[in-house]
C-alpha cells in the first residue's frame, strides 16, 4: 500500500482540491490548510488507516511529507515517542 | 433612553418560498408548501409529510468546504441573513460593530449533525465522531456563523424556547435597540428538524396531522376537522434598526416593532393555558400603549392541533372581548408548516410583508366550522385590508409564550 499516494488523495478530497494540486512537496500553507482543516484531515486519516495519531504529533504536521513520515512509522508499529517529544519542543529535530 | 425600532430588511427561506416575494405571494394565494418528505425516504414513518424547502441543495448557496463546517440549520440561517442584509442595503462601519448584534432562535439546533453523530457511536460502534460535530450542532451555531459573516460584535445570543424561540430572539433584539444597547440587529430563527429520528420523536407525541395521501390539505388550523400540526423547516431573519439611523440612510421601513410580551403558563408541559398567553399579549399591548381595538390582524400560533386552536380562540376572546369578533386572525402555519425554532420569525416576516401590502394571508384548508373556534380566521381566501397594527403569537410547549406587536410605520 502506497501511504503517500493515499495521504495525498485524502488531503485533496477533504480540502476539495483537484488531485494534481497536492504533491509530496506541498506544505499546508501552500495548500491553504489551517488548523481547523488540519483537524479534519487528521480525522479522515485516522478513519482510513484505523489508527490513532497523538494530538501533539498531529499539531506538528505542517507538510505532506511530514504526514507521510509520521503515518508510515505509526503503521509500521514503530515507536514515535521521539516525534511526540519533538512536537512538544522537548528535543531538537535530528539533522537530515 | 428609549428609542424606536423599525424593520428595514427581510430574508426568508421556507416551504412556501426561497425568498420574501415568493414566500408572501404563495401565502396570499393560499398555496401550501406541505408535501411528501423528499430529503430522505419516509416510507418507514407513519407521518410521511412535512413543509420542506422545495429542491433545496446546500451546494447552490455555499462552497463544499463551507458545508463541512455547518449544519443545515445554520445554512438556512446564513441564507436568510444574507437576503435580509442585501434587501436592507445595510452597511456597518468598523466603529459601529460593537453596536451590531445577532439573535437567532433555534429549537432543535444541529439536529442532522446530532443524529449522524449518535448513529456513528451507537449504531456503528465508532469510537470517535467528526471533529466538527460540536461546533456544528450547538444551538448557537447559526448566531455565531452569522456574526462571523457580518462582523457583528454587539450583544448576540441564541434562544431556545421551542415554538417561541424566534419570537424571543426578535423580542430581545428589539429591546436591546430600544434601550440603547445596540443600534442594528439581525434577528430571527432557523430550523432543520426534518430528520428520521425527530419525525419519530414527534410521532410519539401524537399531535401531527397524518394526511399522507393529501399533504397540501393536511394542516387545517381552526377547522372543525383539524388533525394536528405538520413539521416544517426554514429560516427568517429581519434587520432591526434604530429609527433615526434608518431615516438618515433613507432605508425602506417594513414596519415598526412596538411591543414584546412574554410569559410562562406554569401549567402543563405540553398543554397551553388561557391565562399565560393572554398575559403575554397584554404585556405587548401595554408596552406599545396600543388599545386592543387598534389591532386589525393576529398571525396566530395556529398549529392545527385540536387543543391549541381552541385555547388560542379563548385567549383572543379573553384579551379582546367584543373586538375579538372584528379583528382578522389567520394561521400561516397552514401553508409553511410548524418550523419550530424558526416559525415565529417566518410568521413575523409574513405579518410585516402582509402589512406592507395591505393584504391579509388566509388560513388555508378551512373546511368545517368548529363551535369552539368561532372567530374570523380569514378562511381560504386572502383579504385586502389595511393593517394598522398586528400581533404575532407563539405559544410553545412548556408554556413559554412570546408575542410581538408591529405597527404600520408613520
Amino acid at each position: 500500500m502506497d501511504v503517500s499516494q493515499k495521504v495525498m488523495e485524502i488531503i485533496a478530497r477533504e480540502q476539495h482540491l483537484d488531485p494534481g494540486v497536492v504533491t509530496i512537496d506541498s506544505t499546508f500553507e501552500q495548500l491553504g490548510i489551517d488548523s481547523l482543516d488540519g483537524v479534519n484531515i487528521l480525522f479522515a486519516l485516522e478513519e482510513e488507516f484505523k489508527i490513532d495519531i497523538p494530538d501533539a504529533v498531529a499539531q506538528s504536521m505542517k507538510s505532506v511529507q511530514q504526514v507521510v513520515n509520521s503515518l508510515t512509522r505509526v503503521l509500521e508499529g514503530k515507536d514515535i515517542s521521539d516525534l511526540v517529544a519533538m512536537a512538544k519542543g522537548e528535543t531538537q529535530p535530528a539533522a537530515n | 433612553m428609549v428609542r424606536r425600532v423599525v424593520v428595514t430588511g427581510v430574508g426568508v427561506l421556507a416551504a412556501t418560498g426561497r425568498e420574501p416575494e415568493a414566500f408572501i405571494n404563495n401565502l396570499i394565494a393560499g398555496r401550501s408548501g406541505i408535501r411528501r418528505i423528499q430529503q430522505f425516504d419516509p416510507s418507514a414513518l407513519s407521518v410521511q409529510i412535512a413543509a420542506e424547502i422545495p429542491d433545496y441543495k446546500g451546494t447552490d448557496y455555499f462552497p463544499a468546504k463551507r458545508l463541512d463546517l455547518i449544519d443545515r440549520f445554520t445554512e438556512f440561517g446564513l441564507i436568510a441573513a444574507k437576503q435580509a442584509m442585501e434587501s436592507s442595503g445595510l452597511e456597518v462601519a468598523d466603529e459601529e460593530r460593537p453596536r451590531f448584534g445577532v439573535m437567532m432562535g433555534a429549537g432543535m439546533g444541529g439536529a442532522q449533525t446530532y443524529e449522524l453523530g449518535y448513529c456513528s457511536l451507537f449504531a456503528k460502534g465508532a469510537t470517535r465522531v467528526h471533529p466538527f460535530t460540536i461546533p456544528k450542532s450547538m444551538h448557537n451555531a447559526a448566531t455565531s456563523q452569522i456574526c462571523m459573516e457580518y462582523g457583528a460584535q454587539g450583544p448576540s445570543l441564541a434562544t431556545s424556547t421551542a415554538c417561541s424561540s424566534a419570537g424571543h430572539a426578535i423580542g430581545e433584539a428589539f429591546r436591546h435597540i430600544k434601550f440603547n444597547l445596540a443600534d442594528v440587529m439581525l434577528a430571527g430563527g432557523s430550523e432543520s428538524p426534518i430528520t428520521f429520528g425527530i419525525m419519530r420523536f414527534w410521532e410519539s407525541v401524537r399531535v401531527m396531522a397524518t394526511g399522507n395521501s393529501d399533504p397540501s390539505h393536511a394542516c387545517r388550523p381552526f377547522s372543525g376537522d383539524r388533525e394536528g400540526l405538520v413539521i416544517g423547516e426554514g429560516a427568517a431573519v429581519l434587520v432591526l434598526e434604530e429609527l433615526e439611523r434608518a431615516k438618515r440612510r433613507g432605508a425602506k421601513v417594513y414596519g415598526e416593532i412596538v411591543g414584546y410580551g412574554l410569559s410562562s403558563d406554569a401549567g402543563h408541559i405540553t398543554q397551553p393555558t388561557v391565562d399565560g398567553p393572554a398575559r403575554a399579549i397584554r404585556m405587548a399591548l401595554d408596552e406599545a400603549g396600543t388599545n386592543p381595538e387598534d389591532i386589525d390582524y393576529i398571525n396566530a400560533h395556529g398549529t392545527g392541533t385540536r387543543l391549541n386552536d381552541a385555547t388560542e380562540t379563548q385567549v383572543v376572546k379573553k384579551v379582546f372581548g367584543e373586538h375579538a369578533r372584528k379583528l382578522a386572525i389567520s394561521s400561516t402555519k397552514s401553508m409553511h408548516g410548524h418550523a419550530m425554532g424558526a416559525t415565529a420569525a417566518l410568521e413575523l416576516a409574513a405579518t410585516l410583508l402582509a402589512m406592507d401590502r395591505g393584504v391579509i394571508p388566509p388560513t388555508a384548508n378551512y373546511t368545517t366550522p368548529d363551535p369552539e373556534c368561532d372567530l374570523d380566521y380569514v378562511p381560504n381566501q386572502a383579504r385586502e385590508a389595511p393593517i394598522r397594527a398586528a400581533l404575532s403569537n407563539s405559544f410553545a410547549f412548556g408554556g413559554l409564550n412570546a408575542v410581538l406587536l408591529v405597527r404600520k410605520f408613520q
